[in-house]
């Protein structure tokens, strides 16, 4: 089985966002970008899949501007197979995005594709959910566990509520929660390798989709900030301010 | 203009997180009815034509809704989505998993986790772990959209008197099966609609002395959360994390035991009215968001807490 793993570029999580002076976004000039967290969950789990024997190649496909091609790399380095860019310069929405990840699947006959349950920059927590639909195929969104067997798999989701467990058919999308696995560390000589590996760069525009954007960002602000609080230098002092002074307890 | 807001429930009881996605659509403006699908969900029903302000309420009681499974439920959505311009669900797993798939079949975009509606085509919605704020308008005819709770207010569960009209569309797809759902601790007071919430985080060391917050927490009437740390650490399990991508709370009160104040973990906080923090290190960020800091050991100082309430 020929799986398809979609990531994205972010802003690293350990980098605040800092809005932009004219309030038109956020300020990512010579910010440090990475791999979105998610997305590291989604390829593991692929390779954990071919290292069972159930995967066969994987391919790692990213749609976005130049830059984009450094997350691929990392795929490759971590051990993806082959890399494909959609290249635009423009920041599509999740609709326009799973549009074009369907023609992916479709075009490289996956039998899988795993994502991220979330991309920790927008946060909007849709692409896979879309590309499920798109697809007509069955959707397994916030994953902690996978197994697959054959022509169906069983997934743990993480839910409100606690852990769900349900059984889903394939081809299938899957979207990777945080405690699915644990990603592995990229040594130098797979930097090197990952080099050598092929990636594909296909332009947005040749696929010839509708990817235009429904919504148009007015604006990009900071949230309020917090007044600064009190050091209290006793429990007994803690216990009274909440009853007296907050009145919350 | 005309809201279909989908109720999330379990069959017997309507969700406290739609009563808030609700109000989002009162402020919206126009008719708003509301969408029952389960199985055996007669009861669900009841209780929706009961929230204030809602004008009819449809119910497709059917096998094939009965765990809200994505794919099924997404189609009985389209169809009835037809007749209205906006289509809410509150943002909680259940909303953030079945919106996006009805929303592709539409072929409209979603706007995730709304935080203030500026008007019928125009939202405020947090990106980068809320540290800025996105303002979006919307082309679409039909907006899709999921509904942040903590920012709106819950609408009264009483009050109202929609008419209550039963309906059947939607196709069993056959793509997945439920299966389980693995039952949490049901004595436990809900840590999305608490008043008081500890917290507990790395500092904590083992699950074990999760006790000492559960015994404060009892104390207080307060629901138990944790940082992303605990739970990876097997302290708590994951239904209990609070965060970007856990849950996103805002009680009155706020207590961080152990907790360093990471901004993914911050996301999920940092509305809340009052935050406490207890914490070793006086340098830890959590500090820079709380009202009321405590710089000590958590081992002693717990005990103390819970002696003094
Ligand atoms: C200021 C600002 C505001 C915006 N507001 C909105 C808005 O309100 N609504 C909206 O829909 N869009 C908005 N966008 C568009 C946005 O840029 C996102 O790129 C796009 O919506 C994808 O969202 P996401 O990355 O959060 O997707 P998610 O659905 O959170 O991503 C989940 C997973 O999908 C996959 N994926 C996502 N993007 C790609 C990609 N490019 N290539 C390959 N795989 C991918 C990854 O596996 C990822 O982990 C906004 C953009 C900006 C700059
Ligand atoms: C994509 C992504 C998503 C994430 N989502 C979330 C999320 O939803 N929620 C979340 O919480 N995190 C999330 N994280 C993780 C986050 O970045 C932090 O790693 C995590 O919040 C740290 O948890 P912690 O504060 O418990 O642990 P630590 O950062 O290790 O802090 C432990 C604190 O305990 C204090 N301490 C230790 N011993 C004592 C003692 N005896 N007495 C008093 N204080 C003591 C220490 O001083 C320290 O400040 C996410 C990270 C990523 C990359």
């Amino acid at each position: 089985m020929k799986i398809l793993v979609c990531v994205k570029r972010v802003l690293d999580p350990q980098v605040k966002a800092r809005v932009k002076a004219d309030e038109s976004g956020v300020d990512l000039a010579n910010a440090k970008m990475t791999m979105n967290p998610f997305c590291e969950n989604a390829l593991e789990e692929a390779l954990r899949l071919r290292e069972a024997g159930i995967g066969e190649e994987i391919i790692v496909a990213s749609v976005g501007g130049g830059k984009t091609e450094e997350t691929l790399r990392h795929g490759l380095a971590m051990g993806a197979d082959r890399a494909i860019q959609v290249v635009t310069e423009e920041t599509l929405e999740p609709l326009a995005i799973a549009k074009v990840l369907k023609q992916v699947a479709e075009q490289e006959g996956v039998g899988l594709v795993l994502a991220g349950k979330q991309a920790i920059d927008d946060d909007s927590n849709q692409t896979a959910q879309m590309l499920s639909a798109l697809l007509g195929w069955s959707q397994a969104t916030y994953c902690s566990e996978i197994k697959i067997d054959g022509d169906k798999a069983t997934v743990i989701r993480e839910v409100d509520a606690g852990l769900e467990t349900i059984e889903v058919k394939m081809p299938a999308v899957m979207s990777a929660d945080l405690r699915l696995n644990e990603p592995r560390y990229v040594k130098l000589p797979d930097v090197m390798k990952a080099k050598r590996k092929p990636m594909d760069k296909i332009e947005l525009d040749s696929l010839g989709l509708d990817t235009a954007n429904r919504l148009t960002t007015l604006k990009v602000e900071e949230p309020e900030g917090r007044a600064a609080g009190v050091i209290v230098n006793s429990v007994s002092e803690l216990v009274e301010k909440l009853r007296n002074e907050a009145k919350v307890i | 203009m005309a809201n279909l807001v989908i109720v999330e429930h379990d069959n017997n009881e309507v969700a406290a997180a739609t009563l808030h996605a609700v109000t989002a659509a009162q402020q919206i403006g126009g008719d708003i009815d509301l969408l029952v699908a389960g199985e055996n969900c007669g009861a669900v029903a009841e209780a929706a034509a009961k929230i204030a302000g809602v004008s009819s309420v449809k119910v497709a009681d059917d096998a094939k809704f009965g765990h809200h499974l994505a794919e099924n439920l997404a189609t009985l959505i389209v169809e009835v989505a037809a007749g209205y311009s906006h289509v809410l669900a509150s943002a909680t797993t259940f909303g953030k998993n079945v919106m996006p798939h009805a929303s592709a079949l539409l072929d409209k975009a979603q706007i995730s986790e709304i935080v203030e509606v500026k008007s019928a085509d125009t939202f405020v919605r947090p990106i980068y772990a809320g540290n800025a704020l996105a303002t979006v308008q919307s082309s679409d005819s039909i907006k899709m959209i999921t509904v942040r709770t903590i920012k709106f207010e819950a609408a009264a569960a009483e009050g109202g008197s929609a008419s209550v009209e039963a309906i059947s569309g939607g196709t069993d797809t056959g793509l997945s099966s439920w299966v389980s759902q693995a039952v949490s601790d049901n004595d436990q007071v809900d840590l999305t609609s608490a008043k008081i919430v500890v917290s507990g985080g790395r500092g904590m060391q083992s699950g074990d002395n999760f006790s000492m917050l559960h015994s404060v927490a009892e104390k207080l009437g307060a629901a138990v959360g944790a940082s992303r740390a605990a739970v990876d650490s097997g302290f708590v399990p994951n239904e209990l994390q609070v965060g970007q991508t856990g849950k996103v709370i805002a009680p009155d009160l706020y207590i961080a035991v152990g907790i360093s104040g990471a901004i993914q973990h911050l996301a999920g906080m940092k509305e809340s009215k009052v935050i406490v923090a207890i914490n070793n290190d006086s340098e830890a960020p959590i500090f820079q968001v709380a009202d009321y800091g405590l710089v000590a050991d958590l081992f002693e100082a717990v005990p103390q807490l819970d002696a003094a309430l």
